[in-house]
């Protein structure tokens, strides 16, 4: 990758909260126009790492760029070109929606001639043109969250950082909000996204898997099925789960619990499958159905963390 | 700087003040009702002193002595006993303050021209209390001496006191414009300390500093919104003050209001500096209240003499910026003095908002610590 095509670099970074490791040299790079997904589950590590690229927590080591700015030295360098939106979707609750734009339309600089178009894109992204004088604390989490997107790009930046932005959000609006984030990044923009729903790794371009604070993987979804994913998937459904997995476990077959069902990580499906049957109904749990799946990155990631 | 970032700032800090009702309420209720409580709870002044008389005498004379007690406004005679055990009963329950006995001999005594002592006993518990009637009933007796002489002893220094500033001694005179810089220390820095803390209690602020914005333009456009609330409390207080409780105003009042000015912005910039400080609303008010009302309280010569207090308080004294206001109000209000006397004043009121100012910027880190 060249230099000019980078928005976001960083090498051997760390953070560590006294004994504690929160982000443990971790490496990446982020190509412009990209979207990168950072997903791993809670308190891995993912909102220490965006505070770190935002500027907004020093970190204990390592070096980094955003945008080309430092992200030890340029901090306020690097606030001018990018949005962020942290977990908690902070909009101002005692204001309405329009104030909220307003607000950030101002401490942004928005020019003048582009306030009122800016203003319209936001409320019209968000669903809320004709609710402009709704106090924001009445909204629903799905327009509070648009409404939040809209108010940290308001200025139109290069580099746009959310952190969990779909987390509490209902489908419906997670759907939509990931149509807004590809509509932003086919207009140029990167994308630095994280997420602990893994069923939205897909919807990214390019994914690093961050589990206690160690990046475990990075490559596009694609790749991490093909490469990390040798082995075959089969989805046990059985009457009772947990008894199951004990079982298999004791016959040395590695598996883990998926809603209600079993997923069993196996070398060849073909001659696992009746192996696995033949066990579990010795022991006296019904097997109803057996089968080999495409493995999600949900499976990629438990093979991973095994691994780690 | 950007003007148009303090815009927004400073407008979206006003629509906050605006919408919180009960803040808003708790900026003018509360001065408004501090004042008037104080103005009538707080008072220095001694009358209707609690008395008791045992008459053992019961001559025209001795009821004559009674009578310029009574009728004197700073006693009032609850009762005529009969025996010094009743005394015990009247001080050690409070029913009296003071109890007078005038003996069997007493105008015997003073017709003859011997010297007619008065028995006082004073309860102590309250000393200013005491003092001040020791000193009432002194006069009382010096009035009653010169009227029973027949030839009126000509005193060898003619002592005639002249009281200036407050010519009726007035605690309330006193007490009040020294007041206004107590309540004004307190409520300012109560409202604001929950501007900032408000704001990472809330995640805001990590909004916030991810923007380009610089801490000076946080700290002025939050600043602004409370300036004005603060300078209407300002004068609220003075017009209840001469208005209400009829406090005199002699001095200049553009003057009064420029040094206000001064002085809120220093308490606007220590609010806001603790705010920034304790990162949670709770800290911050209790720590606001905590540092404003004290000092100002106790240190600021609003109630106890500077000049009578030990010399490591009375050196911490000049740290407490209420100190030099007070020094103001009290002037300006009642000796009407401006700038050529209260120079000194002004001038560390403003190096003080500065430096505070200066200090709130610097303390004011767009980082998560």
């Amino acid at each position: 990758m060249d230099r000019a095509g980078i928005a976001v670099e960083v090498k051997d970074l760390r953070r560590t909260f006294g004994d504690f490791v929160a982000v443990d040299n971790i490496s990446l790079e982020v190509a412009k126009g990209e979207i990168f997904g950072f997903l791993g589950p809670n308190g891995a590590g993912k909102s220490t790492t965006i505070r770190m690229l935002c500027g907004l927590l020093m970190p204990s080591g390592g070096i980094g760029t955003v945008g080309g700015y430092d992200i030890l030295k340029e901090a306020e360098s690097i606030k001018r070109i990018i949005g962020y939106m942290s977990q908690r979707f902070s909009l101002y609750e005692d204001l309405t929606v329009e104030e909220n734009i307003n607000f950030y339309g101002g401490i942004y600089r928005v020019p003048r001639s582009k306030r009122g178009a800016r203003k319209t894109w936001v409320l019209e992204m968000a669903g809320l043109t004709g609710r402009k004088d709704a106090v924001a604390k009445t909204l629903a989490t799905g327009f509070k969250q648009r409404l939040a997107l809209g108010c940290a790009i308001l200025h139109e930046p290069p580099i746009i950082f959310l952190d969990e932005p779909t987390s509490g959000v209902d489908p419906v609006s997670r759907r939509n909000f990931w149509s807004l984030i590809h509509d932003l990044a086919d207009g140029g923009t990167t994308v630095f996204v994280t997420t602990h729903y893994m069923e939205e790794a897909d919807y990214c371009d390019r994914l690093a898997l961050i589990y206690r604070g160690k990046i475990i993987a990075e490559a596009t979804p694609m790749e991490l099925r093909r490469t990390h994913m040798k082995r075959d998937i089969l989805e046990v459904e059985v009457d009772r789960v947990g008894d199951a997995m004990e079982v298999l476990l004791k016959a040395g077959i590695e598996n883990a619990i998926f809603g209600s069902a079993l997923h069993a990580t196996v070398d060849d499906a073909g001659i696992a499958a009746p192996e696995i049957r033949r066990t579990l109904e010795s022991s006296g749990i019904a097997v109803k159905r057996v089968e080999k799946i495409v493995p999600s990155l949900e499976d990629v990631f438990v093979t991973l963390i095994e691994v780690a | 700087m950007s003007f148009l970032r303090i815009k927004a700032m400073a407008r979206k800090e006003w629509i906050q003040i605006r919408r919180d009702r009960l803040s808003l309420a708790m900026a003018f209720a509360l001065p408004a009702m501090l004042l008037i409580i104080y103005a009538y709870a707080i008072t220095f002044d001694v009358d209707n002193i609690l008395t008791v008389v045992y008459d053992q005498d019961k001559s025209s004379t001795s009821r004559d002595l009674i009578a310029r007690f009574a009728e004197s406004k700073y006693f009032s005679i609850v009762a005529s006993i009969d025996s010094y055990r009743d005394i015990d009963q009247y001080l050690d329950s409070g029913k009296a303050k003071v109890a007078i006995t005038i003996p069997f001999d007493f105008s015997k005594n003073l017709h003859i021209g011997r010297p007619a002592p008065l028995e006082v006993v004073i309860d102590g518990s309250e000393s200013n209390t005491a003092t001040i009637a020791q000193g009432y009933i002194a006069g009382i007796a010096e009035a009653f001496n010169q009227h029973q002489s027949i030839v009126p002893v000509a005193p060898v220094i003619d002592l005639r006191n002249r009281v200036w500033y407050n010519p009726e001694l007035k605690s309330r005179n006193f007490l009040i414009p020294g007041l206004i810089a107590i309540i004004m220390s307190v409520i300012i820095a109560l409202l604001i300390s929950l501007a900032v803390s408000r704001e990472w209690d809330r995640g805001t602020m990590e909004q916030l500093i991810s923007t380009p914005v610089k801490p000076v333009e946080i700290v002025i456009g939050k600043l602004a919104p409370y300036f004005v609330v603060g300078f209407a409390d300002t004068v609220m207080s003075v017009l209840i003050a001469t208005l209400v409780l009829r406090v005199p105003l002699r001095g200049s009042v553009p003057f009064l209001f420029l040094v206000s000015a001064i002085f809120l912005f220093g308490g606007l910039c220590f609010g806001l500096l603790i705010s920034i400080g304790a990162r949670n609303q709770l800290t911050a008010s209790q720590i606001a209240m905590l540092t404003s009302f004290l000092p100002s309280f106790l240190l600021s010569g609003f109630v106890f003499t500077i000049s009578n207090m030990p010399a490591v308080l009375q050196g911490f004294t000049y740290l407490v910026s209420a100190r030099y206001f007070v020094s103001v109000l009290k002037g300006v209000f009642l000796k009407a003095v401006g700038f050529h006397v209260l120079e000194t004043e002004v001038i560390f009121l403003a190096l003080y908002g500065l430096a505070i100012f200066l200090l709130a910027v610097k303390r004011l880190r767009k980082r998560i610590e």
